[in-house]
């Protein structure tokens, strides 16, 4: 393999790891706050790429405008769905919390398949991120620049946030013990809804940037990538964030690797994620970066 | 009590449907197609095909008494799993007299043993693997087969594009995409004469979107020519990340990539794309493609697609058999579609030969301005 092609490997993997990361960071901050894996997260992320569709196709917005509509409506939607299927269970056993997340799932799914229909859609990327970029010997859109800058750049505000603000400090505070946070006069609800939003958001960040990068749209587009991106969360060490990015990079890596090197393995290319799961809970059970702690679901 | 009291009002209630239900008048067309996942399309493109035959006949008379026909659709969801599950359903809870379907030979072999085993008889309409029908009495399709198809590409490559080294890419866990891959590397082989002339088969999975990886390898053996069946989903996104990597090398495919949704998709990336199919409008074969063709038109207003007039084809051929058949009864249906021969469908005359199969002529497309154009016919 020539260094210019390992290069252009090397590209292609950088850009999907940043995609992987963005969603993981949804996973991780929710799970952060209530130790819930929100299931329903890969089926925010279809829709905020379904908003931003019909917020170009239907409403003619620049690109920039679909942004904020389906940044506006996947917050609301997460707030929604937190209060509907996750709040009303807070203190019933985890597992309960957890079905209801894996039905809150469906729900989202179906109502979309019904809602769009089964036909993929084709979307028609912005020209800014569809400029043919050249370095050296390595081809690049420009989406698969914007990703990663764009990846980094909510990593650093969310670090401030969690790390420097007053809500951040409440969210640290909610995370440790819900019920003494309470006690300190923390408004625990809000926080919660807080965490939620802002998750969905990225979400719909990740959706929009995936859909300029994979320009197709159906239903269930957000099953495999939640899937996979729940793994990099888990890999990194679910609960924190830097582990989420960390986790999403190396997936991608190691997927577009392993084709890159054994191209006969490709079929197993999914299995190659679940793999690293594995290997990973096997010799660090926590996750890369995570902390110890004591219950898990 | 009163619960258990009112489902057992319920039961009787049920029980009172079933028993009025014993003498139809209807005929049940279970149509077996993905109308969600990543076939959707192709599914939703053949429904219409068969809406608009029922459409125009709507009845068959056995026995002297006039039948309605009854289309039942069952969504298999583009998943071999699903697929077995909704021929099931078909075959023993909507008790269908024939099945029609589906886009996509993995899910049509899916349903085979199942059809089999109730002795339904099965009609694949756009189905090309050779397993589909092969050992199965109970499946036919009313189309043609991969080695055909796959010959036929390989000529389009060797002669047209003057390709010397050639390039798969491939659909690993779908039958129809590694069938046909391999009817047309050794084709191909034969017709170079050289057996080094398939520089690499390269592979990737079902619901797959990122291609970077195989394609940079892709990019690296410069071919002259890239062959890459499968599903328009997935091979629409193959062709747009292949030109943004810089690929300029002409894309071949198959039957499967007739959708508006492949050009919707990959926009430019696809101009140039060329796939053999099973029949262009620009060239009427039969007075039923008139006829398909003017209520297709009337009722869409748009250009119909290859698989819709197969959809109409699998319709009328079903009927016919039951017409034939003077009987309900799926062995009896199977026996009278054995016989069918020279039957005028919309996509071509339709014999069955002793595998099941229909012999037919191939179309060649290309992608021109956005839109599927007939480049030519090749001849069985």
């Amino acid at each position: 393999m020539t260094l210019a092609l390992f290069l252009q490997h090397l590209a292609n993997a950088l850009a999907l790891g940043s995609l992987y990361a963005l969603i993981a960071i949804g996973y991780t901050m929710v799970y952060g706050i209530l130790r819930l894996i929100n299931f329903a997260h890969g089926d925010v992320f279809m829709l905020g790429a379904y908003v931003a569709f019909y917020g170009a196709a239907m409403f003619l917005l620049p690109w920039w405008g679909t942004f904020l509509i389906a940044i506006v409506f996947t917050a609301a939607l997460g707030v929604g769905l937190e209060r509907v299927a996750y709040r009303p269970l807070r203190d019933s056993p985890r597992i309960s919390v957890m079905i209801s997340a894996i039905g809150a799932s469906f729900l989202v799914e179906n109502v979309a398949v019904v809602l769009f229909g089964g036909r993929p859609k084709g979307v028609t990327v912005p020209d800014v991120m569809n400029v043919k970029l050249q370095l050296g010997q390595v081809s690049l859109m420009s989406v698969s620049v914007v990703i990663p800058v764009f990846t980094f750049i909510i990593l650093a505000a969310l670090l401030w946030i969690v790390g420097k603000t007053k809500t951040g400090m409440a969210m640290r505070a909610v995370a440790t013990d819900l019920d003494a946070a309470r006690l300190q006069a923390i408004d625990v609800n809000r926080i919660i809804s807080f965490t939620f939003g802002s998750g969905s958001l990225l979400a719909a960040f990740g959706g929009i940037l995936w859909s300029y990068k994979y320009p197709q749209l159906n239903p269930l587009m957000g099953v495999m990538p939640g899937l996979k991106c729940f793994i990099a969360a888990v890999v990194g060490g679910i609960g924190n964030i830097q582990g989420a990015v960390l986790g999403g990079f190396l997936l991608g890596f190691v997927e577009l690797m392993v084709i890159a090197f054994l191209p006969t393995l490709t079929g197993y290319r999914d299995a190659f994620a679940f793999v690293l799961l594995i290997v990973v809970l096997l010799v660090k059970p926590s996750g890369l970066l995570g902390s110890r702690q004591g219950e898990k679901v | 009590m009163k619960r258990t009291a009112a489902v057992l009002l319920a039961l009787a209630a049920l029980a009172g449907c079933t028993k009025s239900q014993k003498q139809p008048t209807t005929v049940k067309l279970g149509v077996f197609e993905p109308m969600t996942g990543a076939n959707a399309a192709g599914g939703a493109m053949e429904v219409e095909g068969i809406k608009l035959a029922n459409a125009l006949y709507p009845t068959v008379k056995v026995g002297g008494q006039e039948y309605k026909i009854e289309l039942v659709v069952a969504d298999n969801k583009s998943d071999k799993v699903e697929a077995a599950n909704a021929a099931q359903r078909l075959v023993d809870q909507d008790k269908v007299n024939v099945v029609l379907g589906s886009w996509g030979s993995s899910l049509s072999m899916a349903a085979g043993p199942i059809v089999k085993g109730k002795q339904i008889p099965a009609i694949a309409l756009s189905a090309t693997n050779p397993l589909v029908t092969k050992g199965n009495d109970y499946y036919f399709r009313v189309c043609f087969i991969d080695p055909f198809q796959g010959t036929v590409m390989a000529n389009y490559a060797f002669k047209e594009v003057k390709a010397k080294k050639a390039v798969i890419i491939r659909e690993v866990s779908n039958d129809y995409s590694v069938g046909l891959a391999k009817f047309f590397s050794d084709s191909f082989k034969k017709l170079t004469g050289d057996e080094n002339a398939i520089l690499g088969e390269l592979n990737y999975n079902t619901n797959d979107q990122d291609f970077t990886a195989q394609l940079t390898t892709l990019k690296s053996m410069k071919p002259d020519v890239i062959f890459a069946p499968g599903n328009y989903t997935e091979s629409a996104l193959l062709m747009k990340q292949a030109r943004e990597l810089g690929i300029t090398a002409p894309f071949l495919g198959g039957d499967t990539w007739e959708t508006p949704e492949l050009i919707d998709v990959g926009k430019q990336s696809v101009e140039g794309a060329v796939f053999s199919t099973f029949f262009a409008t620009e060239v009427p074969i039969t007075e039923t493609s008139k006829q398909f063709l003017d209520a297709y038109r009337k009722q869409y207003n748009k250009e119909p697609a290859a698989v819709t007039a197969l959809g109409f084809d699998g319709y009328l051929v079903a009927r016919a058999a039951i017409e034939k058949a003077q009987s309900l009864e799926g062995a009896k249906i199977r026996d009278a579609l054995v016989q069918t021969a020279n039957f005028p469908g919309a996509a071509g005359i339709i014999s069955f030969d002793a595998n099941r199969d229909a012999t037919k002529s191939a179309v060649i497309k290309v992608v021109k301005d956005g839109k599927f154009t007939f480049l030519t016919t090749v001849q069985p």
